[in-house]
């Protein structure tokens, strides 16, 4: 179908790419303590993208079954294409079909009784450590298959398998409500009930008692999840090409100076072995690598597509990604915060005497991502007093600007781990921000 | 479509199947800065089965609308594994309606691209008119969709529903300040919404530009007057998603908290959701359930009087169905969503609260919220700081938060003005996302958390 419909377009078209999009989709919940549904998802769609007379046409369509479907949809391709953006790029010439690991038989392999074994655990563990929690599980498997084909010969065709697992408890006792969750995912079939509950069990036990903090500036340590909520929310959007070639990223005109504390280094790498955002080429057909984007506190790269590179006189990066009815856009694969010598979570702990750690946030992103500034409610934090945790804040906000933060990092710790599969980060330890709460 | 939709809901052995079929096309226009990004059309078409056997579920999505009979097997055989209990669901009398047609007073379908990308390119011009304007983001889209639900139940339904709207969004920066503003306005029967806002554009990049001369805010608990925009966010996100009745329908701790008649404010406050306000992008005839949808109190006078249903929870928790099983599309299961949210208006003028603040912010506008049941969190677009009842110096960065049941207790007066959100709103839950409306007059808090630097 892929080929057909490319020698349709080439028809109408100076330049066409046809790209495929086929997955399976296997999701079990379980609400309140049982399981309530098993679903399966089927879909497969064709995105069409074209270059007509200098300019970029784009279609995308489910409706594929009937003849004078594709006739179809290169007819919206080229009718867009009146009105569209003058093209400034040239598509790959190369195929790629293999790399990267990021497809697993045994997910393929995996069946809906495993699936639901694998969700029974993890609810298991977290009953049997305590019967009031309210438990939330979902399992899914993912099978996935991507065929991108260009007028130039260019392209990809490869499957990514996906396994996630993730819980979440409720604990109310009077109007006190405490939502606690972890996921995680990997191409392979590695899921470990055991420690989805383990992360939930340690955080709950954290936060069971509640601790006073006031209004004033104090140490901040971010867990990795805390982080990616919180710090990388700005950093995400202003080393987009995007936002650089409309000069909306503070960090347009910084390109190799230190902008950061020199303890810290940050990747996009599209190339690790069973990562979620891994593979072999970007949804324009380039290969992925690893991209530096801040190098011992140095700006060094920004992401791009294909067509945002062109139009910014820059390097493409393969960061070409595609939600399928829109064109390629820069985006993110896998990105990494290399680790630093701040030891371990409890022993950064360890290292303050009055602070907060940051678990979740929630608003973190609704403000001015361009400034950097944030503000976000702490939807889970805990007190520090005198290297201990103390217990769980409330009611308390914290705020700041995340270039400021992060130029002044107190600690980098050793111990990075996986937040929801394409991030993989450190806690980092900021000595400054302002915490506000009631009263 | 109807034959093959009954033919399919035939001899299955399941306590209630349900059949969704969707067709739908939509036409999207981006600008980034001054250029043209994109203009893009999507089609598609797809289904779904869902099936319930003793109060399991089973769920089947597909783009091959084919052999539907099989998909109800497989969605019924799901369900048979997950099922151990009675399935429970509302008594919904059957509806037989094939007449809701989308009624447009413009179709955006009947409007050229060429005319579009012409009103779109002329606003994008007036952005670019005002100084210090660093980029903007101008989006225009439309969609039609078409909607055929079958269930056991006897129920058959034909919907079509349309909808337009358009996006400003826009930078402005001054020696590496960078502060920006956003417009919109959507409908889901007038492409005449988007026409003629070259003045709300405009002012839309003034704001961005003010924006760069305010300073944070401290941080603390302040008096808050929030505007009428911002309050309509608020209803949603503190009060709205905790009446949605699956967060609180097998939760019996929370039911103990959201008892009906709970006193949860002052007499003066009246919080509704409705399905039924012509022109608003969160309102249609029927559900994805096939329930047909109306305007439901949530807190009247004060007191909780009721709650935001799908068929499941309603028979669970015997209170009647309330038409709020909202599913993205037909590739997700319904879950149970607001429609339009409003606080209803009261008798407070603007000027008499303004004049009860002595030191405190004035609130409008919103970029987004958020909200972990007991506690809300929403950021500001514009904000000013009150002192001795005169709005003073504008502020950047605002974000509230609280606790929903405080904070309900904390509003002290209720406006006497009222407007919906013209951008309308889009919620998201459990990934999936769906169009709502927010409405309030404008409401005064006694005490909310503003986060500061």
């Amino acid at each position: 179908m892929v080929e057909e419909l490319l020698c349709k377009a080439t028809k109408q078209a100076e330049v066409a790419e046809a790209l495929y999009l086929e997955s399976t989709e296997l999701p079990i919940s379980f609400e309140a303590n049982r399981i309530k549904s098993i679903n399966a998802r089927e879909s497969s769609g064709m995105a069409l993208r074209i270059v007509k007379n200098g300019r970029i046409g784009l279609g995308y369509s489910t409706k594929l079954g009937a003849p004078g479907d594709l006739d179809a949809l290169v007819a919206s391709a080229v009718e867009s294409a009146q009105f569209g953006a003058q093209a400034r790029f040239t598509l790959p010439d190369t195929y790629t079909t293999n790399g990267v690991e990021i497809f697993d038989p045994a997910v393929a392999a995996l069946t809906l009784d495993e699936l639901v074994a694998l969700g029974t655990e993890a609810l298991d563990a977290l009953r049997g450590h305590d019967r009031e929690f309210l438990c939330d599980v979902g399992a899914t498997k993912r099978i996935s298959r991507v065929r991108l084909l260009n007028s130039n010969g260019g392209g990809s065709d490869y499957r990514k398998s996906v396994v996630s697992l993730g819980a979440s408890i409720n604990l109310t006792r009077g109007e006190d409500l405490l939502d606690v969750w972890h996921y995680a995912l990997s191409c392979r079939a590695d899921a470990d009930p055991q420690a989805v509950a383990q992360r939930i069990i340690q955080r709950v036990e954290a936060a069971r008692s509640t601790a006073e903090v006031s209004t004033k500036h104090m140490p901040v340590l971010f867990t990795p999840q805390g982080l990616g909520s919180t710090l990388m929310l700005p950093l995400r959007q202003a080393f987009s090409g995007k936002t650089v070639l409309e000069g909306a990223s503070p960090l347009s005109d910084k390109l190799g100076e230190r902008v950061f504390d020199e303890k810290l280094s940050v990747y996009d790498d599209g190339t690790l072995a069973h990562a979620v955002g891994s593979a072999p080429t970007d949804d324009e057909g380039i290969p992925l690598r690893r991209t530096p984007l801040i190098e011992d506190g140095l700006v060094r790269t920004f992401i791009y597509d294909l067509q945002t590179a062109g139009l910014a006189g820059a390097e493409p990066t393969g960061n070409g990604e595609r939600s399928p009815a829109s064109l390629p856009a820069p985006g993110y694969h896998n990105v990494v915060v290399a680790p630093g010598d701040g030891g371990s979570l409890e022993e950064m702990i360890g290292g303050v005497d009055e602070g907060i750690v940051v678990e979740y946030t929630m608003g973190a992103s609704m403000g001015n991502l361009f400034s950097g500034d944030f503000s976000g409610n702490v939807h889970l934090g805990y007190k520090i007093e005198n290297g201990k945790l103390a217990g769980r804040v409330k009611d308390t906000m914290v705020a700041g600007n995340s270039y400021a933060a992060l130029k002044n990092i107190a600690a980098i710790g050793s111990e990075p781990e996986w937040v929801g599969g394409s991030f993989y980060a450190p806690p980092i330890l900021v000595a400054d921000l302002s915490v506000s709460t009631r009263g | 479509m109807r034959e093959r939709i009954e033919e399919a809901l035939k001899k299955h052995t399941a306590d209630y199947v349900e059949i969704r079929i969707e067709e739908t096309q939509s036409t999207n226009v981006t600008y980034r800065g001054q250029d043209l990004e994109e203009v893009g059309t999507t089609t598609q078409l797809g289904g779904s089965v869902r099936a319930a056997v003793n109060g399991g579920w089973g769920f089947v999505s597909f783009n091959r609308v084919a052999d539907l009979r099989d998909k109800v097997s497989q969605a019924v055989s799901q369900a048979r594994l997950v099922g151990s209990e009675k399935t429970e669901l509302a008594d919904v009398p059957p509806v037989e309606d094939v007449s809701q047609r989308m009624s447009m007073r413009r179709d955006p379908g009947d409007v050229p691209l060429e005319e579009k990308k012409r009103l779109m390119d002329s606003y994008v011009e007036e952005i670019w008119r005002t100084p210090k304007i660093q980029t903007s983001n101008v989006g225009y889209g439309d969609g039609y969709r078409k909607q055929y639900i079958g269930n056991s139940t006897g129920t058959y339904i034909e919907q079509e529903r349309g909808r337009v709207y358009a996006r400003f969004g826009v930078v402005a920066r001054e020696n590496g300040n960078v502060q920006q503003a956003r417009a919109g306005f959507a409908s889901s029967e007038d492409y005449g919404v988007v026409e003629g806002r070259h003045a709300d554009v405009r002012e839309a990049a003034a704001k961005a530009v003010a924006m760069l001369d305010a300073q944070p805010p401290k941080g603390g608990e302040f008096m808050v007057i929030l505007d009428s925009t911002l309050a309509g966010v608020f209803a949603h996100e503190a009060f709205g998603h905790l009446s949605e009745a699956d967060h609180v329908y097998e939760n019996e701790k929370l039911k103990e908290i959201m008892v009906l008649g709970r006193a949860f404010g002052g007499t003066f406050l009246n919080i509704t959701d409705s399905g039924q306000v012509p022109g608003l992008t969160g309102s249609f005839a029927y559900d994805d359930e096939g329930v047909p949808t109306g305007k439901q109190y949530l807190i009247r006078e004060g007191e909780l009087v009721g709650r935001l249903h799908s068929r499941e929870t309603a028979g669970k928790m015997n209170e009647a169905p309330t038409g709020n099983a909202r599913a993205e599309s037909y590739r997700t299961p319904p879950l149970v969503r607001m429609r339009n949210t409003a606080i209803e208006p009261g008798e407070t003028p603007l000027e008499e609260m303004l004049a009860a603040v002595k030191d405190g912010v004035y609130c409008k506008n919103w970029y987004g919220g958020q909200t972990s049941m007991e506690m809300f969190t929403f950021s500001c677009m514009e904000a000013y700081a009150i002192r001795d009842g005169k709005l003073a110096e504008p502020l950047r960065g605002v974000n509230l938060s609280g606790n929903v049941f405080t904070t309900l207790e904390n509003i002290v007066a209720v406006g006497d003005d009222f407007a919906w959100d013209p951008a309308g709103g889009t919620c998201g839950k459990g990934g999936q996302s769906a169009p709502v409306g927010d409405g309030s007059p404008h409401v005064l808090i006694s005490k909310c958390l503003v986060g500061g630097q």
